[in-house]
């Protein structure tokens, strides 16, 4: 089965089509060997793919505090954290290898600055209580996102889902009670926590995506049972749940025309600055060139380990074949 | 158990871009599938898939890849390569069709409906 595009239809492709639509209507799930459509295969594996960037550049605004935790538990927490962010970005790496893009490409293409990944973590983390913010928001809405995602009709990527969503509510309750005791703190640290979440609030609304009106790819995803609710379906649940917990934090969210619409059952919330999202998209973030700049140098950095590794296993394998 | 991820990935990646593992002059380290006991009486289940150079360190990788938390007391790992698979396509032909075969299960005999401990 190849990922290029097929221009002769033959009858592989009549009946593949056939049995494909048959699976996709009875909301059943597509497996690596099964025929499928060549721009569902695209479309996965650049979602696959820039999904695992993310959470492999997702590692580095928190890493960079590991070092700076306010207590020895603190740092015991985030290094798990991000152990598992790294953790993420590989079960995803399987799941897009699958669709017959190589492990060392993709990594190619990230190093390059060819690929993509969640326009959220090209902002910085500047305090101690970003560290809250980005657990309570940034993961709540990776988990609003990804939950339904663990019914994706690609196998592959609804078992990597599962996986994922499992380890991520851990994150986002360590993020909530951070910002709960710098909130129940002193009133600077108070300041600090707020200060964390009006910075955060509208990025992490921009992670559900453009609005749906401007979003063209949405409609062929879902009618692929890839995903299962519109950008907005999501970001307005998302929405939701904040206003809820934000009183329990004791805090308040940075948006003044928050409020819950009785006729569409959908919460709205002010204009988001699509113009800025696009300009992270394109490279123009404010950590953009840095985010990348680590990666390579983590990845240049590794290269002797990979070279020994490789190399010790190649001695083995040959002390193995004269022993036998 | 869905051991047709290995089988199915055979990777294939584009020409433009030099690999990584090509540019430093090596080849991509093999992929292998990983299967955990979760417990004692239980078999193992397929869990994933990662690359390393050989078996034991594929081995540490799956340890702290897929047990973080607990989750198996026992790890198989296999190369993706050495598997082989049943064919998608061949659904129809490969798996005896049931049609007509209800007399495999318990529940085609009525007859004896009522009698204990049968």
């Amino acid at each position: 089965m190849e990922a290029q595009p097929v221009l002769v239809e033959t009858d592989v492709d009549t009946d593949g089509q056939a049995n494909f639509d048959r699976i996709i209507a009875q909301d059943s799930r597509i497996e690596p060997r099964d025929w499928m459509p060549a721009a569902y295969r695209k479309t996965l594996l650049r979602q696959i793919s820039q999904h695992a960037h993310s959470e492999i550049i997702g590692m580095q605004p928190e890493a960079n505090w590991i070092s700076r935790a306010p207590s020895l538990k603190r740092k015991a927490i985030l290094m798990a954290k991000v152990q598992d962010e790294a953790g993420h970005g590989l079960y995803l790496y399987s799941a897009a290898e699958t669709l017959g893009q190589s492990r060392d490409q993709m990594m190619a293409d990230l190093i390059a600055g060819k690929a993509r990944y969640s326009s959220i973590f090209n902002y910085p983390a500047r305090s101690w209580a970003d560290m809250g913010a980005i657990g309570w928001l940034v993961d709540g809405a990776a988990i609003c996102n990804q939950v339904p995602l663990c019914r994706a009709s690609y196998g592959p990527y609804g078992r990597a889902m599962v996986r994922v969503c499992k380890e991520e509510s851990f994150h986002q309750r360590q993020g909530f009670e951070i910002l709960l005791e710098l909130s129940q703190g002193t009133p600077e640290q108070k300041q600090m926590a707020q200060d964390a979440v009006n910075r955060w609030y509208a990025p992490s609304l921009m992670m559900f995506g453009p609005p749906d009106d401007d979003s063209p790819n949405s409609r062929q995803s879902m009618a692929w049972n890839i995903k299962r609710f519109s950008n907005d379906e999501l970001r307005s649940r998302f929405v939701g749940m904040m206003v809820e917990q934000v009183r329990v934090l004791g805090l308040t969210l940075p948006d003044s025309e928050i409020r819950f619409n009785a006729d569409t059952k959908m919460w709205e919330h002010s204009e988001l600055d699509w113009q800025e999202f696009k300009e992270v998209l394109a490279g123009r973030g404010p950590c953009n060139a840095q985010r990348l700049e680590r990666r390579r140098d983590a990845h240049d950095d590794g290269a002797w380990v990979r070279e020994a590794a490789a190399a010790y296993a190649e001695r083995q394998a040959v002390a193995t074949e004269s022993a036998a | 158990m869905s051991v047709q991820d290995a089988a199915g990935s055979a990777a294939k990646g584009s020409a433009e871009a030099p690999m990584p593992a090509a540019r430093e002059g090596r080849a991509a380290w093999p992929l292998w599938e990983v299967f955990v006991r979760s417990s004692r009486g239980l078999s193992h289940v397929h869990a994933g898939s990662l690359h390393a150079p050989d078996a034991a360190l594929a081995l540490r990788n799956a340890r702290d890849l897929y047990t973080r938390r607990n989750e198996g007391v026992s790890i198989w790992v296999v190369p993706a390569e050495a598997i082989a698979a049943s064919d998608p396509d061949s659904k129809g032909s490969f798996f005896e069709s049931p049609q007509g075969k209800d007399y495999r299960h318990a529940t085609y005999y009525t007859k004896s409906e009522g009698v204990k401990h049968l």
